[in-house]
């Protein structure tokens, strides 16, 4: 009488501990991205929510290169913004609002990705001035308006900022003059490469799946 | 003499963990020098102008061939749309023809491209 008991009980143990073992916590589902594969990727122009004019370009430049060493075909910006104005679509809201079978009829792209600005820009805080780029993405199919992933990421001056000395006046002057070095250099651009390489690069755990072109296609990226 | 001797040592010992890393760090699929700055300036018609960025992506193309990377996505697309609104079309329809060689995923949009350009030679509208 008690061993089938105790046989259920196991079963019910390994099943448990089986599901565990492929199922972590937090782990992204990629199964409509691993039907998908796509192979070619539209950058649609991401829509810009911070007041700086640059977040749409900033970001936009910069997504191509994390997706194309991630193993992806990425349509060249500047054509694809061509494209649009040609067709009256001068703004990233519109053109994100453009339906996916339109989309994929004018640029004969598997999926698009659409990107979001949260943050762009060098704002001045009290003690120090930071540089700060923030984004999400989606990645659509555009044969069957499938959502296949989503993420984001930030990169900020702040993170290799770790204090320093001279009094609070010192630190008030230094972060005018961080300030104005780094709105000269347009820092702001290098911190949207570094967005969009944590946002949109590959092998990243819960990031976009390695495209055909990478050495581990297709690959699910283990934890850390 | 054993202090020289075991400086050369450690900077043996530093220099193998060095080339032990390159060696096992990922490669880059591509050669990518400036071009993700010059789709910025383009995007926004700002920085370097269209001639600099033409001579620019002319000498990474260059050293691309000389390093043995392939160039990446959308790199002779773009370049062809600057000598298109410089008006050389044919220049234009030859690295567009190009991108499609190198990646033939790209031919739908590259096909589009060309087509909407018409002759080639015929500068007009920008791409």
């Amino acid at each position: 009488m008690i061993a089938p008991r105790v046989a259920l009980l196991a079963a019910l143990a390994m099943a448990f501990l089986a599901g565990c073992a492929n199922q972590r916590p937090g782990a992204y589902d990629y199964g409509a991205f691993q039907k998908a594969h796509p192979a070619t990727l539209l950058v649609l122009p991401p829509l810009n929510e911070s007041p700086d004019v640059k977040g749409t370009p900033g970001v936009w430049s910069n997504a191509t290169r994390p997706l194309a060493e991630a193993g992806y075909y990425v349509l060249p910006v500047t054509l694809v913004d061509a494209t649009f104005k040609q067709n009256g679509i001068t703004e990233a809201a519109d053109a994100q609002a453009v339906a996916w079978q339109k989309l994929h009829e004018v640029f004969g792209a598997d999926a698009a990705v659409y990107i979001k600005v949260k943050r762009y820009g060098t704002s001045y805080q009290v003690v120090a001035s930071d540089t700060r780029v923030e984004a999400s993405a989606r990645v659509v199919d555009l044969r069957t308006g499938d959502l296949l992933w989503e993420g984001s990421a930030v990169a900020s001056s702040a993170e290799n900022n770790s204090g320093g000395g001279g009094g609070i006046a010192g630190l008030l002057v230094r972060a005018i003059v961080d300030q104005i070095v780094k709105s000269a250099t347009d820092a702001s651009f290098t911190y949207a490469a570094i967005a969009d390489a944590r946002m949109l690069g590959a092998p990243r755990y819960n990031g976009i799946l390695p495209g055909p072109r990478s050495p581990q296609a297709g690959q699910v990226p283990a934890a850390p | 003499m054993t202090g020289a001797r075991s400086l050369a040592t450690v900077v043996a010992a530093i220099a193998l963990t060095v080339l032990q890393g390159c060696a096992h760090g990922p490669q880059p699929l591509y050669s990518w020098g400036a071009f993700p700055k010059y789709q910025y300036d383009a995007l926004r018609g700002e920085g370097d102008s269209p001639a600099d960025q033409i001579a620019g992506m002319e000498k990474q193309s260059q050293k691309a061939a000389s390093e043995n990377l392939p160039l990446p996505p959308g790199f002779r697309a773009h370049l062809g749309k600057l000598y298109y609104d410089a008006g050389d079309g044919n220049r234009a329809a030859a690295l567009w023809a190009e991108e499609k060689a190198a990646f033939p995923e790209s031919a739908p949009y590259m096909d589009s491209l060309l087509k909407r350009m018409g002759t080639p030679g015929k500068t007009g509208d920008k791409a």
